[in-house]
């Protein structure tokens, strides 16, 4: 137990700061909480679906999840179904074996649903293209809101791509409602 | 020269920095070749099959490779025109039982008299007429009214037992496969994996592909060996085109690898950890292997590594400075990672579930053919960095980690002391770098060839076996340690609860994208 709390005590918070998206319309770092409660009403939990990724992108999604991006501090939580998600978080240029799998996974999931796709084999089936094995991206399978490219992308680019999604929807929202939310502004 | 009981086969060295040899073998002999490799205790390292009716063979080809401590040998089994049966080995290597059904899923060409007979990889997504390895096939075809079917599971019987479904889609971030548990009470009777789920036609696609290009797809087919999936395709190809690598190349190659054992490596310590709730283990352990990460991005380009090798060379270099860097840091995450040894040592929880859980004794994982670090945690001591002096191993002395109790904590154990010999062999292989180019432009003579490639990588053997010219390729075949790996996970769970089943799965941590390909 000593060794353990020297441990952390040596280590020191390493969690760095948020990454910026797009500088003007980025909101203030302390609203970000506050647009995803407005959008979700709620914290944001995700369930990620690997659909046939060669399992690069699999590994940047966990690198989320370590201190120095401290993505559970922003709000945001991977959860163990899709019945509790607010989003779906896609990997893989979608393989024929795994079609039915996100398609009944996305059905599984409460509306209002977001998906990001996550990786350059989502948006087009990448260096896989599309084949007998291999349908060619996810917007095949389910509806896409958002795509992060990269071959994997990079943690910092991940947490962009989530938060711009969830922005996204935010001013579908209101554009929808016609009225401006209280809270945030942009 | 390698020993296969009395037989008496043509061998043809091949040239490549690793003891490979070929030969052919009549369908009369092939069965009896594998009991004698068995015996001798060789290993079972491969199997697949090609499509070669419009080459010298004039049929479909089954080839298969045979490893022991002198080297590797790529035996083929020319069948006559037509013919599309060949023997079943899967008695003699059980191993050989879900790669014997992936050859029928992609060529059509099946073991005749096996027992087991369902499809492995085609899930239903496509008709059980299309061969997509056949050469009048192009792999673009689809078949939008086919759709995933029920698989027969082996039912298992009796007062009390129940099954337990899993997947594809899991609860963490986890590649896809369905795991089917028949359980009583909490203990696991019985545990059949169906994978395949995430099969993209890579080996049809690879004919689609120019030789050069391969590397990159060979760096996909799974994430997280890509460095020594490059690596085996750049020695498979510069094996046909009889490329000699720079040593500055060479020992670049071997930086990478090492760098990739270490990040792997530091993943999987943290998450052993926080599968028995010790999240500690995994906040500490996942900032190191995030630093690691970080500095392949500055040095490298890359933060997994990929693409960092191609045919004829590595497109990474270093200057003084990098050198620094590399040194200081394997300095400090060993010291770290000692530290945390220690923790984890002094921690009875975490112990406690460690130790004698999903345990695989030497006799099974040889039996099986376990490979790797987890076989070298139930005694199996190959590791070819140690056993064959490739450049630039042979002058690194890399120490083998072995262990014999074959459980979730000696398998820790062997990554632990592995993590720390590539801490140790990185900084010798970057202060020893030897001058000189770190590409040299590969050459062909136009004439179809076949090499091979073979690399220790961070989870095993990886084997890649390519049919080309240098520029068309014919056929290549990306081997995945998992592939024996898998099998043997149904068995390390046997008596097993099932709360401990994530912990022993990640003691193995093995790939789906691998050997679905």
């Amino acid at each position: 137990m000593l060794k353990m709390l020297i441990q952390m005590a040596r280590q020191g918070i390493g969690t760095e700061p948020k990454p910026e998206i797009d500088a003007d319309s980025f909101p203030a770092e302390h609203r970000l909480h506050q647009e995803i409660l407005n959008v979700l009403g709620r914290a944001l939990t995700i369930r990620e679906v690997d659909a046939g990724s060669c399992n690069g992108c699999e590994l940047e999604i966990h690198a989320t999840n370590n201190l120095y991006y401290n993505l559970e501090g922003l709000g945001i939580k991977f959860v163990a179904s899709p019945r509790h998600a607010d989003m779906l978080l896609v990997t893989g240029p979608v393989s024929r074996n795994m079609a039915m799998a996100l398609q009944r996974t996305y059905e599984a999931t409460p509306d209002p649903k977001l998906v990001v796709a996550v990786g350059d084999c989502t948006i087009n089936g990448g260096i896989f293209g599309e084949s007998y094995a291999s349908c060619g991206g996810v917007d095949k399978v389910i509806p896409v809101d958002h795509f992060i490219p990269g071959c994997p992308p990079p943690p910092i680019e991940i947490l962009k791509g989530i938060l711009t999604a969830v922005r996204q929807v935010s001013g579908k929202k209101k554009d929808a409602s016609g009225q401006k939310q209280e809270g945030f502004s942009g | 020269m390698m020993q296969i009981g009395d037989f008496s086969f043509k061998l043809e060295a091949m040239a490549a920095p690793l003891p490979i040899w070929r030969a052919t073998c009549s369908a009369a002999d092939w069965s009896a070749v594998a009991q004698s490799v068995a015996i001798n205790g060789g290993r079972l390292l491969s199997l697949w099959g090609s499509d070669r009716r419009d080459g010298e063979a004039g049929g479909f080809v089954i080839s298969v490779a045979y490893a022991n401590t002198e080297g590797l040998l790529w035996l083929d089994l020319l069948l006559d025109k037509d013919v599309t049966v060949y023997p079943d080995i899967s008695g003699i290597f059980p191993c050989a039982n879900r790669m014997q059904r992936t050859i029928g899923d992609l060529l059509g060409v099946f073991a005749e008299s096996a027992e087991d007979k369902r499809p492995w990889l085609n899930h239903g997504t496509w008709p059980a007429t299309y061969f997509p390895l056949r050469q009048e096939a192009t792999g673009l075809e689809q078949f939008s009214d086919c759709a995933a079917e029920d698989y027969p599971f082996v039912r298992v019987e009796g007062d009390g037992v129940h099954e337990i479904a899993v997947g594809p889609v899991h609860a963490g971030i986890i590649e896809p496969g369905h795991f089917r548990f028949s359980v009583v009470g909490e203990r696991v009777l019985r545990l059949e994996e169906r994978l395949g789920y995430k099969h993209k036609g890579i080996d049809k696609l690879f004919e689609r592909t120019n030789a050069l290009d391969g590397a990159r797809l060979a760096g996909r087919v799974s994430g997280d060996s890509t460095v020594a999936f490059s690596w085996a395709y750049c020695m498979a190809l510069e094996s046909i085109g009889n490329t000699q690598l720079p040593p500055r190349a060479a020992a670049f190659r071997a930086l990478l690898l090492e760098r990739e054992r270490v990040a792997n490596h530091l993943g999987d310590l943290g998450a052993l950890a926080n599968d028995v709730a010790f999240a500690f283990g995994l906040t500490h352990f996942m900032r190191l292997k995030e630093d690691c990460l970080r500095l392949n991005q500055r040095l490298f380009g890359h933060r997994l590594l990929m693409d960092c090798i191609i045919p004829g060379g590595v497109t990474v270099n270093l200057e003084n400075e990098g050198v620094f860097d590399l040194m200081t840091q394997c300095k400090e995450i060993s010291g770290e990672v000692k530290k945390l040894r220690a923790v984890y040592e002094d921690h009875s929880g975490l112990q406690d579930r460690f130790i004698s859980t999903g345990r695989v004794s030497h006799e099974l994982a040889v039996t099986l053919g376990l490979n790797g670090f987890s076989g070298r945690a139930s005694g199996v001591t190959s590791d070819l960095r140690a056993d064959f002096a490739m450049a630039p191993y042979a002058d690194l002395g890399v120490r083998r980690a072995v262990h014999c109790n074959g459980d979730v904590a000696a398998r820790a154990t062997v990554r632990f002391d592995e993590l720390l010999e590539s801490l140790r062999l990185i900084p010798k292989i970057v202060s020893e770098l030897p001058g000189g180019d770190i590409f040299v432009q590969p050459v062909f003579d136009g004439a179809r060839k076949q090499g091979a490639g073979w690399i220790e990588g961070w989870r095993g053997e990886v084997f890649v076996a390519l049919d080309s010219d240098g520029e068309k390729i014919h056929r290549c075949h990306c081997h995945d340690p998992s592939w024996q790996n898998w099998p043997v996970l149904e068995h390390a769970v046997i008596g097993n609860i099932v709360p401990d089943f994530p912990l022993i799965n990640k003691s193995f941590n093995l790939s789906y994208a691998g050997p679905d390909r």
